[in-house]
């Protein structure tokens, strides 16, 4: 029995590509349906091909203001995030201190916790303090969520470097700054960019922190929940789908690029 | 310049890196901590002390909220929501298990067999990342609709009957099913079983297999005595980072979903954002937050990596 052979040996292809497949059909059904032209107000079944909401990506009144908005708080969430989290983890991988054990638990627990856990509670502090929920209290929680996971990837960089090569640089007469920002800044940055790209995906597409303490202000998936409720417009897939596209071709140049670099070393 | 002296000698027993070097400015370490564990301590710990106080806490939106020690919110909260409890337990659970059954195969795959594919598979894995999750999760609503080819295909080969003999799902419809609230759950949280899977995977030798194949080991009995014990990392660290998300989701729920398949996240959501029932509120995001932290600490000990943490 070839055939029941050949199962046998591609068995694990055949149900990892299933799985991969399971996991891009909804991205292929956003792509496909930018295109659709839906009666009613719901973007759900197929009427006929149209390129409208492709011309007029804005043409949803708080749709790019809500986009806006969400990039602007990324941005500010990865900033405090990043500068906060590589501190945090070069003080865990290069010095001694007390306290040791609590700092590593305070900064594990935000991600063993349900995110609605986190909403709430900081929803309770905000209440109790009186603050006007907006801008500045989803940023603040961004900041927070966002932290430990920027911690994990920058230790993970920071742990597998040689601290022999910065006492090199001090051998060689460099001072502790001159050091630190030749050779210990540029051996770790592709720990950091990694947490930062980590923390912008992480504010940019948050919704239940953000759900919580945001008050009357709209961020991306804010309106995109808003629209499940109310009328999802075409727009939303034309945004789903360009901010895709972006990011795959972003990843593939930067891997076509890794590649000649390294054919070069070779 | 003194470093040289702290280079250690070069026949010591002791292993170079286990512990950090002791650093000139005793200081150093605090102020790094500094900016980042007060951001913790304020927004992240005080928050749950708030959280804790409001739950027994007693009053009206319009009079104030005042400490009684009223424990009784959480004997309430638990008589009135604990189906809702229940469910999201097992929900939570139900899409575990098949992230767990549809992501090894995935992230074997990627380890093992994907050659030269590795880093494009890899891409495609993180890819739908980089649509919001919730435009993805309303791509469901299309994909499983009433009378559409996914529901067609599975009413021809009399699956749906099955289901709905189970209570899985109702008549010919899907959509607004636990059915659909699980696949929904199962898809939004998959990557974050494949990815740890797939990082203890690849740390296997491969060697390893090979030894097994000599020793006549068919490849079931390879897989179940080598690959998969080695492989445990991965999938504690998987399933937890999967059943905990899911477990106080109440995305799928909503979206997806019924009144019938309410989890315990859109309680906390209604009550706190629409009846503004504050007591009750963090009571059940307590309660919550206390099952979480035990079967995450169980988990881990019986499962033996500790270290994983």
């Amino acid at each position: 029995m070839p055939l029941v052979n050949w199962f046998k040996r591609k068995f694990v292809v055949i149900a990892g590509l299933l799985t991969l497949a399971f996991l891009l059909l909804p991205n292929v059904v956003v792509t496909v349906f930018s295109f659709n032209k839906p009666k009613g107000r719901f973007n759900y079944a197929w009427q006929q091909f149209s390129t409208d909401a492709w011309k007029d990506p804005c043409g949803v009144s708080g749709l790019c203001g809500s986009l806006s908005l969400s990039l602007q708080i990324a941005f500010w969430a990865t900033l405090g995030a990043t500068a906060l989290g590589t501190m945090i983890a070069f003080a865990l991988v290069r010095y001694r201190f007390r306290a040791r054990g609590a700092v590593s638990s305070l900064i594990f627990l935000p991600m063993a916790m349900p995110e609605v856990v986190m909403a709430a509670s900081l929803l309770t502090l905000f209440l109790n303090m009186g603050a006007q929920l907006g801008f500045w209290t989803i940023l603040i929680a961004h900041i927070m969520f966002c932290l430990s996971f920027v911690v994990t990837a920058v230790k993970a960089r920071v742990m597998s470097m040689d601290p022999r090569l910065e006492q090199a640089a001090q051998d060689l007469y460099a001072g502790p700054l001159q050091t630190f920002l030749r050779v210990t800044l540029p051996i770790a940055a592709p720990g950091i960019a990694a947490g930062a790209l980590l923390a912008f995906a992480l504010s940019f597409d948050d919704f239940i922190i953000t759900n919580f303490n945001a008050g009357s202000t709209v961020t991306f998936p804010m309106f995109v929940w808003g629209s499940a409720q109310r009328g999802t417009p075409v727009q939303i897939n034309v945004i789903g789908t360009a901010m895709f596209l972006v990011a795959v071709l972003i990843v593939l140049t930067s891997m076509v690029i890794n590649n000649r670099r390294n054919k070069q070393k070779a | 310049m003194a470093t040289l002296t702290e280079a250690p000698p070069p026949l010591a027993p002791t292993a170079p890196q286990a512990e950090p070097p002791r650093r000139r400015g005793r200081w150093t370490p605090y102020w790094l901590l500094l900016p980042g564990m007060l951001w913790l301590l304020v927004f992240f710990a005080l928050p749950m002390i708030y959280q804790a106080s409001t739950s027994v806490q007693t009053g009206s939106l319009e009079e104030g909220y005042k400490v009684t020690w009223h424990f009784a919110t959480y004997w309430d909260a638990l008589a009135d929501y604990w189906p809702q409890f229940l469910r999201s337990v097992l929900y939570a659970a139900a899409a575990t298990v098949l992230c767990l059954v549809l992501g090894y195969p995935l992230a074997y795959l990627i380890a093992f067999r994907a050659g030269r594919w590795r880093n494009l598979i890899m891409v495609l894995v993180i890819a739908p990342f980089f649509t919001s999750f919730l435009i993805r999760t309303l791509a469901w609503k299309t994909i499983l609709s009433d009378g559409g080819p996914v529901v067609g295909a599975l009413n021809t080969l009399h699956v749906l009957d099955v289901t709905s003999w189970l209570g899985w799902t109702a008549g010919d419809r899907v959509l607004a099913t636990p059915l659909a609230v699980v696949c929904g759950l199962t898809y939004n949280f998959l990557p974050f079983m494949i990815l740890p899977l797939y990082t203890s995977l690849e740390r296997i030798d491969g060697r390893l297999h090979e030894a097994a194949g000599d020793l006549y080991a068919r490849p079931v009995t390879t897989f179940r005595k080598v690959t998969f014990p080695l492989s445990m990392p991965g999938v504690v660290s998987g399933t937890l980072l999967t059943f905990i998300p899911a477990s106080g989701d109440y995305v799928n729920a909503e979206l997806l979903g019924s009144t019938d398949t309410r989890m315990i996240g859109n309680v906390i959501q209604t009550q706190f954002l629409r009846v503004l029932d504050y007591p009750t509120a963090a009571a059940l995001s307590f309660i919550l937050m206390a099952a979480i932290l035990f079967m995450v600490t169980f988990y881990i000990r019986r499962s033996g990596t500790e270290d994983l943490v």
